[in-house]
This record gives C-alpha cells, sequence and structure tokens, in this order.
C-alpha cells in the first residue's frame, strides 16, 4: 500500500502532460551534413576511425537500404519519414577524456537530472534500504550514450578484472575487431529489414558487451541513451556476447526531450548465447511519447533479436514500454541450440496518442526448446495498443514447448487494443498454448477501492499494478521501482 | 512492390479467360457492367499470395497458380454422373437444390410444393430478370477481397431463396455442389439466403465430386442476409475431390436479437479456403460459428473468419479443432473486430490443433481488434499431439493404436461438434467425421 501511495503522491505533483525527462541540455555539438549518401557513411566510419573493413560493410548495408521499402504491415501511422531531412551523427563536442572530470558538466548535470549516476560511488535512485539492512549493495556499470556517442562508461577496471569486455561498440570495433567481425550482423543481418539496414549503414554507437566463458558478469550492466539534439536520429547498436557458461543481465534506459517535432530511433541489438550461457536484457523505454494533442515523440523502430546458439542457453526479454509516439519492436529468440529457453516479458502502456505495435518472436529450431511469453497491454487516451507474436516450431524442433498468455486492459473508450498472434506448428510433438483476453478494469473493483477511502486514481494505480505484477518481477530491482512509478506517471489523466 | 508480382502469366490467362466467358454470363447492362468492375478488382490484385497478409498461410500462386477456364453447361451425360454421385450423398428429409459444374440442375432438385413464405430462384434468373434491389445485393460483397471480386465477375448460377417474415421452415434446405469430372474447369456459383424478421431456417450445403473427377475449382460465395428475431442454423460439409479446389466465402449479416449457428466440416478437396465474414448490424443477436477440419495426404485447408461486432450487446463463440495427418496442412485465421461503439459485447474464440505426423502443419492467428473498452473478449490456441498417456491408457484396455487414436480424435472434435444445436445438422456432421476416420483405417 505504501509504494502505491509514494507513486500516487508523485504523480500528483507532476502535472498532467508533463514528461518527467523533457528538458534539453544545452551544448555545442559536432553533426554531419544533413540528410543520408555515402558520404555520411563515410562521415561518419571516418568518425569513428573505422577500419575499412567496417566502412565497407556500412556501405553494402547502405547500398541495399536503397533497394527497400518502408515495412507497412503494422498497426501505426505516421507521417512519411524524409530521411534526407535528418542528422544521422551527432555528438557533444569533446577532446579526449582522461577521466570523468573532463566530461563536460552539462552532460554530467543531464545524468544527474535523469537519475543515472554516472560516478561510481553513486547508485541508481528509487532503492530503498532500511537502515540496519544489511544487504549488500548493489552496483551497476553504466555506459551513457548521449545522442550519437558514448560520453561515459563506469566500472571498466573491475569489469576489466572479470575478463569481462563492456564498451562503446566504437571501440570494441578497433580494439576486439575479431569478436566484432565474427558476431556483428549474424543475428539481425544488414538486409533483415529496412530499419536494420539503414542503422547498419548510420550507427554511431552503442554497446558492445563480451563476457568469456565460464564467467558470470559482476554486476549488472546498462546502458543509458540519451536523444538530445534537434532533427536528429538515433542508431544505436548493441551487440552482447555471451561465451560458454556466462551470464550477464543487461538494462537499458532511454529518454529524450520534449519537442514538437517527431524524431527517429532506429536501433539495432543482437544478443547470441552460447552453449549454457544466459543473457537476461531489460528495457525501460521512456521516449518522449509527444504532448496531449499527438504532437511530437520519438518514432521507435527497433530491432532486437537474440540468438540462443549454444546447447542449454537462455535469453530472456523484459520490457516495460511507456515512451515513444510510435513504438515498433519485436525482441525475439532464435532458439537454435537444443533444450534452449527464450522468455518475453512485456508491459506495454499507451495513453494520449501513442501507437505501440510490439511484441516477440519465439522461433523453436533446436530439440527440447522452451519459450515462454507474457505480454501486458494497457491502452489508455486514444492510443492504439497492439501485440503482435509469432511462435514457430520448425520441423526439426521435436518437444518444442511454448506457453502465451496476453493480456490487455482497457481505460476509456476511446483507445483500442489489439492482438495478432501467428502460431505456427510443423512437428507434432510441439506443444504450444496460447491465450489472450481483453476487458476493462471491473467497475465492481474500482467501487469497492473508491469505498475503502482510495480516489479514483489511486484505485486505478492499484489493479494496473497487480495487471503487471507478472512481469514486474521480472525486472531487476531498481528498475522495478522506477518502473512502478512511471507506469502511474504514463496513466496520469486517463481517468476520470 | 507487389504491383510487379500480380502481373504473372496467371492474372493474364485469366483476363483472356474473362473475355471468352463473357457472352455465357448471365445479365447484361448494370450486372454486366457491376461484372466489368469487379473483375478489373480482380486482375489488379491477381492471385494472392503469401504478402498479402490475409494470405500469408495460403498462397494461391503457389497451391493454385491458375484460374482454370470456366465449366460447360452438363450434358445429359454429365447429369447421370452427378446423379450418382447425389445417392451416395444423399441426406433424409431435406429440400435438395442441385447445382452440377456451377449450373442449376432442376432434374436432381426438389422445387415443387414449397412451403408457404418460401421462394426458391436461381441466381440465373434474378440476374437476367430480377429487380435492381436484389441484383445490388447480390453484388454487395467487397471486391477487396480478390476471389470475392472474381467470383462476383463470373457468377454463373446459384440459388436464390427468400423466407417470408415469420415462416419457420421445418424442412432443412440442402444446396449440393457437384463436379461432375467432365472437365478440369472452373465453377463459379453464388447463392443468397434472405431470411425474414422472426423466420427460422435450416440450410446445409454440400461440395462432392462424381466419381473420377479430377483437378477441378469450386469457387462460391453465399449471402446471408439475417432478419430481427430471425433463426439460422446452417451446416457446411467439404467433401469436394482430393484434388480439387475449393474457395468460398460467406457475407453474413444479422439484424437484432437474431441467432446463427453455423458449422463447416473440411474432410475433402486438395486445397480449401473458406472465408467468411460476419457482421451485426442490431443488438442483442449472437452468433456461434464453429468448424472441424479433417486433414490427411497433402490436403490444404485454410479458415478465415471474421466475425465484425459494429453494434452492441452481442455474443459471438467460436469453436475450432483441426486434425492433420501426414502432410496435410491446416490454417485458422480468426479476427474479432469490436468496433467503438459497441460496448458490452462479449466475445470468445478457441482453436486447437492436433498434429498426427510428424510433416503435419497447423498455423492458427486468432486475432483480437478491439475499439471499445467494456467488453470481454478472449481467445485461446493450441497446438499438439495426442497425449501419450490417454492412448497408452486406452491401449492397456486392449484397443489398437488406430482404434485408440480414432476414440481420442473423436472427443478432440466432438468438443466443436457438439455446438451445432440443431440434431439432425448434428448427426450429418458425426456421421462425415466418422467417414474420414473410417477412411483412415
Amino acid at each position: 500500500m505504501a509504494a502505491v501511495q509514494e507513486t500516487v503522491d508523485r504523480v500528483r505533483r507532476i502535472d498532467v502532460d508533463q514528461y518527467r525527462y523533457g528538458f534539453e541540455t544545452v551544448i555545442e555539438s559536432d553533426k554531419a551534413p544533413k540528410g543520408l549518401s555515402e558520404d555520411t557513411v563515410r562521415f561518419i566510419s571516418a568518425k569513428k576511425n573505422e577500419p575499412a573493413w567496417m566502412l565497407e560493410w556500412r556501405l553494402e548495408a547502405y547500398r541495399r537500404w536503397l533497394t527497400m521499402a518502408e515495412p507497412k504491415w503494422a498497426r501505426v501511422n505516421y507521417p512519411k519519414i524524409d530521411y534526407q531531412d535528418l542528422y544521422y551523427y551527432s555528438a557533444p563536442k569533446r577532446k579526449e577524456l582522461a577521466s570523468l572530470d573532463e566530461v563536460d558538466p552539462e552532460i554530467l548535470k543531464t545524468y544527474e537530472k535523469l537519475g543515472i549516476p554516472l560516478r561510481e560511488v553513486e547508485i541508481l535512485e528509487g532503492v530503498v534500504r532500511k537502515d540496519g539492512e544489511g544487504a549488500p549493495e548493489r552496483r551497476i556499470a553504466v555506459d551513457a550514450v548521449f545522442d550519437s556517442v558514448s560520453v561515459a562508461t563506469t566500472f571498466q577496471k573491475e569489469l576489466k578484472q572479470a575478463g569481462v569486455i563492456f564498451m562503446p561498440i566504437s571501440e570494441a570495433i578497433r580494439e576486439h575487431p575479431d569478436l566484432v567481425k565474427k558476431y556483428l550482423g549474424t543475428v539481425v543481418p544488414t538486409s533483415d529489414n529496412f530499419f536494420a539496414t539503414l542503422n547498419s549503414a548510420v550507427f554511431s554507437d552503442g554497446s558492445f558487451v563480451y563476457v568469456p566463458p565460464g564467467v558470470r558478469c559482476p554486476m549488472e550492466l546498462s546502458t543509458y541513451f540519451r536523444i538530445n539534439e534537434r532533427n536528429t536520429g538515433q542508431f544505436e547498436r548493441t551487440l552482447i556476447i555471451a561465451d560458454k557458461g556466462a551470464y550477464v543481465s543487461y538494462l537499458e534506459g532511454c529518454t529524450a526531450p520534449q519537442r514538437d517535432e517527431n524524431q527517429l530511433h532506429a536501433a539495432v541489438v543482437e544478443l547470441v548465447t552460447l552453449d549454457d550461457a544466459e543473457i537476461k536484457y531489460s528495457t525501460v523505454q521512456n521516449w518522449y511519447p509527444g504532448n496531449s494533442e499527438g504532437k511530437g515523440g520519438i518514432y521507435n523502430f527497433v530491432t532486437k533479436r537474440g540468438d540462443c546458439r549454444g546447447n542449454n542457453s537462455k535469453i530472456s526479454w523484459t520490457q516495460v514500454e511507456t515512451g515513444s509516439a510510435i513504438t515498433w519492436k519485436y525482441p525475439s529468440c532464435i532458439l537454435r541450440g537444443d533444450n534452449s529457453r527464450g522468455e518475453f516479458y512485456s508491459i506495454a502502456i499507451s495513453n494520449g496518442h501513442q501507437q505501440v505495435d510490439s511484441g516477440t518472436k519465439m522461433i523453436h529450431l533446436g530439440k527440447n526448446t522452451t519459450s515462454r511469453i507474457i505480454s501486458k497491454g494497457i491502452a489508455a487516451g486514444v492510443s492504439q495498443n497492439t501485440y503482435r507474436g509469432l511462435v514457430t516450431a520448425h520441423r526439426k524442433a521435436t518437444g518444442a514447448r511454448n506457453f502465451t498468455a496476453c493480456d490487455s486492459l482497457l481505460i476509456g473508450d476511446k483507445c483500442g487494443a489489439h492482438t495478432v498472434p501467428y502460431i505456427e506448428a510443423k512437428n507434432s510433438s510441439a506443444l504450444f498454448e496460447h491465450e489472450a483476453t481483453t476487458s476493462k478494469i471491473s467497475e465492481d473493483v474500482l467501487f469497492y477501492c473508491v469505498q475503502r477511502g482510495l480516489s479514483q486514481e489511486e484505485a486505478v494505480g492499484l489493479v494496473v499494478n497487480g495487471f503487471v505484477k507478472d512481469v514486474l518481477q521480472q525486472l531487476p530491482m531498481e528498475f522495478a521501482v522506477e518502473a512502478q512509478k512511471l507506469i502511474s506517471i504514463s496513466l496520469e489523466g486517463s481517468v476520470g | 512492390m507487389n504491383l510487379a508480382l500480380a502481373k504473372t502469366e496467371t492474372g493474364r490467362a485469366l483476363s483472356d479467360a474473362f473475355a471468352l466467358a463473357r457472352d455465357r454470363l448471365p445479365g447484361a447492362g448494370s450486372v454486366a457492367d457491376a461484372r466489368q468492375q469487379a473483375f478489373e478488382a480482380y486482375e489488379g490484385a491477381g492471385l494472392p499470395h503469401r504478402r498479402i497478409e490475409d494470405w500469408k498461410y495460403t498462397d494461391l500462386r503457389v497451391l493454385m497458380r491458375e484460374v482454370l477456364p470456366l465449366a460447360a453447361a452438363p450434358d445429359a451425360a454429365a447429369l447421370t454422373r452427378a446423379g450418382a454421385a447425389l445417392k451416395l450423398h444423399a441426406i433424409e428429409g431435406v429440400r435438395r437444390l442441385v447445382l452440377v459444374d456451377g449450373v442449376f440442375a432442376p432434374k436432381l432438385s426438389e422445387t415443387a410444393n414449397l412451403e408457404k413464405g418460401l421462394g426458391i430462384r436461381t441466381l440465373r434468373e434474378v440476374l437476367q430478370a430480377g429487380d435492381a434491389a436484389l441484383q445490388a445485393q447480390l453484388f454487395a460483397p467487397d471486391s477487396s477481397n480478390p476471389l470475392v471480386a472474381l467470383n462476383s465477375a463470373m457468377m454463373t448460377d446459384g440459388i436464390v431463396i427468400d423466407v417470408a417474415d415469420g415462416a419457420v421452415l421445418t424442412q432443412p434446405l440442402h444446396i449440393v455442389h457437384i463436379a461432375s469430372g467432365a472437365q478440369s474447369a472452373a465453377m463459379f456459383t453464388r447463392s443468397l439466403l434472405n431470411l425474414g424478421r422472426a423466420a427460422s431456417a435450416t440450410l446445409v450445403e454440400s461440395y462432392i465430386a462424381a466419381d473420377g473427377a479430377k483437378a477441378y475449382q469450386a469457387h462460391d460465395s453465399l449471402i446471408l442476409s439475417i432478419g430481427d428475431n430471425a433463426r439460422l442454423d446452417q451446416v457446411r460439409l467439404i467433401e469436394d475431390g482430393r484434388e480439387a479446389f475449393n474457395i468460398s466465402s460467406s457475407v453474413v449479416t444479422l439484424g437484432a436479437a437474431a441467432y446463427l449457428n453455423t458449422f463447416a466440416i473440411t474432410s475433402g478437396s486438395y486445397v480449401s479456403r473458406y472465408q467468411a465474414v460476419i457482421a451485426f448490424a442490431g443488438e442483442g443477436s449472437r452468433v456461434e460459428t464453429n468448424g472441424v477440419n479433417l486433414l490427411n495426404g497433402r490436403q490444404h485447408a485454410d479458415s478465415t473468419l471474421v466475425l465484425d461486432h459494429a453494434v452492441p450487446n452481442c455474443t459471438s463463440r467460436e469453436i475450432f479443432r483441426s486434425v492433420v495427418d501426414d502432410r496435410g496442412h491446416s490454417v485458422f485465421q480468426g479476427r474479432i473486430i469490436v468496433r467503438p461503439d459497441a460496448q458490452k459485447t462479449d466475445a470468445k474464440m478457441m482453436t486447437r490443433a492436433l498434429l498426427l505426423s510428424d510433416e503435419a502443419e497447423a498455423d492458427n492467428k486468432p486475432e483480437l481488434e478491439i475499439f471499445a473498452d467494456d467488453v470481454t473478449c478472449g481467445h485461446g490456441a493450441t497446438t499438439g499431439a495426442l497425449d501419450e498417456s490417454l492412448l497408452f491408457y486406452l491401449r492397456a484396455r486392449g484397443l489398437s493404436e488406430k482404434e485408440a487414436q480414432a476414440l481420442l480424435i473423436q472427443a478432440f472434435v466432438g468438443e466443436a461438434i457438439e455446438s451445432i444445436a440443431n440434431d439432425a445438422l448434428r448427426e450429418i456432421v458425426i456421421s462425415a467425421a466418422e467417414r474420414w476416420l473410417e477412411a483412415r483405417g
């Protein structure tokens, strides 16, 4: 109860239609000329001091992109994007940095405001720890990406000791070319889809993680993405490899300033697990969703895919999607190794004029592979919220198992909640179960709560938090606290 | 991108076929114009393929490749063969209305002594001399679906049934589509049933082939208009020849407080596609739409059902079962749409597939598209093999492997078949399912 009260108090302090992270940081930045051409690709590659093979890889993707058409099948509507009217590279002006102290104080302030500690002594806000409770301190290594570049990565030393490589992908391309060459584009090929191909051509930064065999990453890794500059697209690329028997938990957060125009974010995330390895990937997506009239906001067109390449490996996606004007993303698992497991836990909340078309793909290829999908969609305002998911068992995937539950909650009579599952079984020993429900919050339940002294809004908060509990439990603790607050804020103004 | 693909050989061959057939198609003036428009709509899209979302699992460019030429009217020999086939599939106590190779066969049909309030005409008559309103109704189905458009362009005959307000028909109507086997050809039929206010009727549709019928194509469509407080019980039996194609569409509208119980069983044909759009136009109505696919060999059966809740306070239930053996491929696509004002909608859909072989495939796509908040909607889907422990239990009690399987399959499809409200119709479906199980050996 206390937590709910706190959440509600917090919501109170915020006016309707106010996005917490909507401020802008005024700093000088270094931009590529507007528009997209081979020269832009070369410019980005040169800025990053990339080796020739990387430039070739980008150019090949760019040439292919020219032949592709934007996908139209998702249930989202937006005006045509002019790809020549965007900046594809923007970086805060800086010298070579020796330590964090040299980072532009404005940027540090930005991350402070966002609650992301770039100084190693700090921990994420929101962790409630009572005095005398001797819980071990949880530490998180953060890679902060500001527009197109990574500005700081914390806890480098300690990670190095464990043998974990965690660095901006631009550095990894220079320092660990063999690893990057071996894995980059093997999960999401450059030809995969329109936005992934665009990303392959112009991606500017992102995180690279390699956890060597048998290592359990000593702390949670995190990347915080911030779009700051006007008219820029953000194209980050994340590549995480868990070698045999390794484990890593990775968190991702994102925000952007409030602007009237829409901004494009087209990221690619690739995960690879080898034998007995596990990756847990959590996202709290809170890009600017646009104002109450549906003006502005981020177009979030993201390709995320994990490849359980080894036997007995596991990939788990957890996402809390509250932001973005449009979300188009399907974190997927290719269950290639025998006995591998894929999980997808999602809370997708849409309010105002937001449009969400999100879900997952579980592709069962190996023997005795299992997957689980829990999706909770909440639609309020005049938003449209679609779950789109694929579960498929290949001919040779004997003993494949899937359980899917997708529930939608409608708040208000102007919104829409849709479910589009694809269930394909090409193997008789595959066992698939799927269930979906759509309903509104029961009047009886609300009445019961209100009668016991809760306001209408508190009551809705309580019910919603109960509705999404299954997924929240999957999040690392710091994120769970943050996500819970976010959910309440996202639904602010949707009742009454 | 798809436009270039649409202009394949198939598309062109068909344009020629339409030009050739045009003179033989009934109706002039506005009917001919409507045909031309529908044909253009079809030609713009061509045969649907897997890149079109609704046809993702049934790629007709691969499976069907081409639309066969229009079948010739049946001669005496064809009618004799059809008569023999009819005897094998006869149903007791029904009023039989027979279409052979897409043409109404009066000698095989019973059109005399009609019950009070029942009117029967052929599509040919109505298109040639019917009133304009009825003709417009016949051309109402949405041409955005390419095969509905093709059917509108090419329809040659069918049954047009009118049941007056308040008429309660005791004798079921049985529309039988027979392919005589004389030629590898396509038949295009369209039937219509206008059920008046508080009227009640029972309709059976069968698709069968005479002995030796080859790779023919049956393109059928049915328009059902169910009046306020009316009730329709309907069963479809697809028992076409094993090389045949069956492409059927239904367009159904229900008035207020109406009731529809419809069931489709597919055990025949090589490739079949049944696409139904059921729309609620009046409040307080209820629809139960259920079906069973029983497939083996290389059969492919696709059931695509859309339930359109456009008005408040309606209820729909869907139960679908598919049993797939050998290299069969069963597809179920169900979509429940709840429009913005359709509050208090109660819609449920359940689809289950049973795979009997390692090469069998079942694809399910149960969709919910919901724009109103005060609703309860849900769907469920499962896929799996026969339960080993149940099989073991039955084997331990002395049943053979096949017998044990048959018993479990019967129970599996029985859940859907039980939903048929009309006793006589339920018996008809049970015997069709038994025929399939027996043929399985």
